[in-house]
């Protein structure tokens, strides 16, 4: 998918090169490429066709007309365009209300709602507010118990609702418990339901009206394809919905549904779910989510800069080992993390790969890591480093001091040296952007 | 170390307080039965394919370019993706040209039918019976339905006059075990889950627990995950050797739940987890929903280009533990997408 994007926006930039302005004709051909490219990335038909039209309304104007570099022009205001549809501002979280601040969760089953219920906890408490979590989902199994579990995981009150079955009952005796209690934040997970549910999306107004929430927000998965239109229209017009959650965006879903969804609720997208864990939640960022959908990153100048900088040799020799099915080994690994140092480091590449943007960086998985790294590698003898399995106790003990680290990163090392032996084989013949996708997975720290 | 969970007493189970409110059974008089939610869901489906379709299609009206178009729409707002949508309207204006075709209404059956063409491959029906235990794993990115479906699993195997196990192999998500535990009780099966370890140790003690009590079936559950998380797909890819070396062969079925309502990465999704594992069947859940759950035509297409494709075992229709159904590729496709 991504591969096929980033080959037709090339695609287009090169047809459009050379030319000292764009054609309607042209225009059309290249729009025609952006539409399939939204489409890929599971946007809307609806939400495309409203988009291409606005692109088609700036890039017929004088802007694109004149200017000196006309495919440039046309893929930035596709991107400008997507980005400005997306929210433009980054939205916080509102709490303005009489304590408690009530927040309600609606969305699909199994759309991230209740992980998310205890990620916002987490976050609320990190910012000093007492808060209580309170789960109506008196339907699905143990659902109950995830949130409970979650709450104790997260040293964050849970509210116990005993017997109590009804789901209007248990937030209201939630929130004033909560009252009494002086909790200032109340979060109310519910149960997962269909838009086309109808004894379901009343009880849910009925919450809504029982509890009054300040944020109502829609989780959204983002994996969703064309139907988050007509699910995202039935909830903004069942609740007065005051945000989005898109969840898994730590998968390689490009997320059209994020435009959907903020197209048809013009409701704004507040944050963005990239993993299970309750700290993965993170701001909503537009210019990125855009990046991610259109599936370009910033392509155009990672070809150049890969063009300009790597050493092809290199990488084809890589590419043609890799090809042979033949060992892939610490010398390799070396050789990788070097083209990657030329390319700008990590963090740079980070930043303009597609999608990479949304992942989070975790501690020490940085430039100073690569350094280490290629420090212990550094230390090895060549023939370890051509047979990594020689590397046994005393040998590590050699190689950690001559590199001035501890043994647990020598074999933290070896463990992700392991990893990215059996992604080599994987990728089989990957081309040279999947193969600096793949690297991100082999640093340290990094999941 | 690792406890039998019978559904009666649950006293088995030190760390799970039976809550009344989760074990208790599915308030479902409060909610529209299963058969009619799936008349509900596919009949809004049909009223807007099918109005689409039966306005298209209608009397007298002319194939011409704005009529491929429409069906263009049609096909892509189902999820059915760039590729698979241009390959069958390709496939209609090939037989437009061959049959000198000039109806739309003659459109209407040619679609169907490459439709059906496209998805009868992934049309097998699976059998449990030549292996005992038979052992099946479940996998699947995060909140697809795989711990329903084994509900529901359970339930049609019981129903075949088959004994049914359950492991609980998600011991990462919160209240994962308790989940399938409620289902066990549901359906009044055994669940084996531990306290601590993980998923390939909980799993095989399940299978040498069903040799031993001379079990047909066992059903293993995995986390959910993402295939980017390389890590986990690993994991995943141990717990299915540790299934090898418990019995050789096993597992027997590896079934990719999918969510109905997921786009083009659902093709993704096939891919990574069959790169992975060798999936040997697929389940198409929550099509009781809006979803018309047509990236299993992507998939379809995209496997046209694998050495094999992979069937879809079972479809989902709703979260009660009869909702589960075989997948037939002419009900699909009339109940679908076309009226
Ligand atoms: N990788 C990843 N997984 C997520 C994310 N958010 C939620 N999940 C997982 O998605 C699955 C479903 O999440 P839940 O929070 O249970 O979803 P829900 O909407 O409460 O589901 P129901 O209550 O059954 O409707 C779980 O396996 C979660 O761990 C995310 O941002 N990234
Ligand atoms: N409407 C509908 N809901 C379903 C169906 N199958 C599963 N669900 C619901 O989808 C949600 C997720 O289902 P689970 O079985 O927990 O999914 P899972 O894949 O085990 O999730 P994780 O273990 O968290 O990855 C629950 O709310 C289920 O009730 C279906 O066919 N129709
Ligand atoms: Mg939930
Ligand atoms: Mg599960």
């Amino acid at each position: 998918m991504l591969e096929n994007l980033s080959g037709r926006l090339a695609g287009v930039v090169k047809s459009l090169r050379g030319q000292a302005r764009i054609t309607e004709a042209n225009v059309q051909d290249t729009l025609r490429q952006v539409r399939l490219a939204l489409l890929e990335a599971d946007v809307a038909l609806p939400v495309v066709k409203d988009f291409i039209e606005a692109v088609k309304t700036r890039a017929l104007g004088q802007e694109v007309l004149t200017s000196l570099s006309p495919g440039q022009a046309l893929i930035g205001i596709v991107h400008e365009e997507l980005t400005r549809l997306m929210g433009g501002e980054n939205a916080e979280l509102n709490l303005a209300a009489t304590p408690p601040a009530v927040i309600l969760m609606a969305g699909l089953q199994g759309s991230g709602k209740t992980t998310t219920s205890g990620k916002l906890a987490l976050l609320l408490k990190n910012r000093k507010k007492k808060v209580l979590l309170a789960s109506v989902d008196v339907y699905r199994p143990a659902a109950i118990d995830q949130l409970r579990q979650l709450g104790k995981q997260l040293d964050v009150a849970f509210f116990e609702a005993g017997d109590e079955r009804d789901p209007l009952k248990i937030a209201q005796a939630a929130q004033d418990h909560a009252r009494k209690q002086f909790y200032d934040v109340l979060i109310v997970d519910t149960a997962g339901r269909l838009a086309i549910d109808e004894a379901m999306m009343n009880e849910i107004k009925a919450l809504h009206a029982a509890v009054r929430p300040i944020e109502t927000l829609f989780v959204v998965d983002a994996m969703q394809g064309q139907d988050a239109v007509n699910v995202a229209k039935a909830f903004n017009e069942a609740l007065p919905l005051t945000g989005v959650v898109l969840t898994k965006l730590d998968g390689d879903a490009r997320g059209g549904a994020a435009l959907s969804v903020r197209h048809i609720t013009g409701k704004p997208l507040k944050f963005i779910g990239v993993g299970e864990k309750p700290t993965g939640l993170e701001a909503f960022h537009p210019e990125r989510m855009a990046q991610r959908i259109l599936g370009m990153g910033d392509v155009l100048s990672l070809i150049e800069q890969a063009q300009g900088s790597v050493d092809l040799a290199e990488a084809k020799k890589l590419a043609d080992k890799v090809k042979k099915g033949k060992d892939f080994d610490l010398e390799d690994f070396k050789a990788q993390i070097q083209q990657m140092r030329k390319m700008g480091g990590l963090s740079a590449l980070m930043d303009k790969l597609p999608g990479a943007g949304q992942m989070t960086m975790p501690a020490g998985a940085d430039d100073k890591a690569i350094n280490r790294v290629e420090g212990i590698i550094n230390s090895m003898t060549p023939l370890e480093r051509r047979k990594p399995d020689i590397i046994k106790a005393s040998r590590k003990r050699r190689i950690a001091a001559g590199a001035g680290v501890q043994v647990q990163e020598v074999n933290k090392l070896l463990n992700q040296f392991e990893q990215a032996q059996k992604m080599m084989k994987m990728m089989g013949k990957g081309g040279l952007s999947k193969m600096m996708r793949g690297m991100k997975g082999m640093l340290p720290g990094m999941r | 170390m690792f406890s039998f969970f019978k559904p009666k007493p649950p006293a088995a189970e030190p760390a799970t307080p039976a809550t009344p409110v989760e074990s208790a059974p599915l308030p479902v008089e409060s909610r529209p039965g299963w058969a009619q939610r799936l008349k509900q869901g596919l009949a809004k489906t049909r009223d807007r394919l099918g109005g689409q379709l039966a306005g298209l299609f209608g009397v007298g009206r002319k194939i011409d370019a704005e009529l491929f178009e429409e069906l263009e729409t049609i096909l892509i707002t189902a999820d059915v993706g760039v590729d698979a949508t241009q390959a069958l309207l390709d496939t209609l204006q090939k037989k437009v040209r061959r049959e000198n075709l000039t109806e739309a209404s003659d459109l209407q059956a040619a679609l169907k039918q490459a439709l059906v063409d496209l998805l009868t491959p992934l049309q097998a029906p699976l059998d449990v019976t030549p292996h005992k235990p038979f052992i099946l794993m479940l996998a699947g990115v995060n909140g697809a339905g795989k711990t329903t479906t084994i509900g529901k699993l359970a339930k049609l195997y019981q129903s075949q006059g088959l004994s049914v196990l359950l492991a609980a192999g998600d011991t990462f998500r919160a209240a994962a075990r308790e989940q399938l535990q409620v289902w066990g009780e549901r359906n009044n099966v055994t669940v084996v889950s531990q306290e601590k370890g993980d998923s390939a140790a909980v799993i095989f003690d399940a299978i040498q627990a069903a040799r031993a009590r001379n079990i047909d079936v066992v059903l293993a559950d995995t986390a959910g995950r993402l295939p980017t998380q390389l890590h986990l797909m690993e994991e995943i890819r141990k717990v299915k050797r540790v299934i090898e070396k418990a019995i050789p062969g096993a597992p027997h079925e590896v079934l990719l739940v999918l969510d109905a309502n997921t786009g083009q990465n659902a093709v993704t999704q096939v891919k990574a987890f069959d790169d992975a594992l060798g999936v040997t069947g697929l389940v198409l859940t929550k099509l009781d929903g809006t979803a018309k759950g047509g990236a299993i035509a992507a998939i379809a297409h995209a496997c046209l280009a694998r050495p094999r494709s992979i069937p879809v075992r079972y479809i989902g229709v709703g979260e009660t533990v009869d909702d589960l159904r075989p997948f037939d590729a002419r009900e699909f496709v009339e109940a679908v997408f076309t009226a």
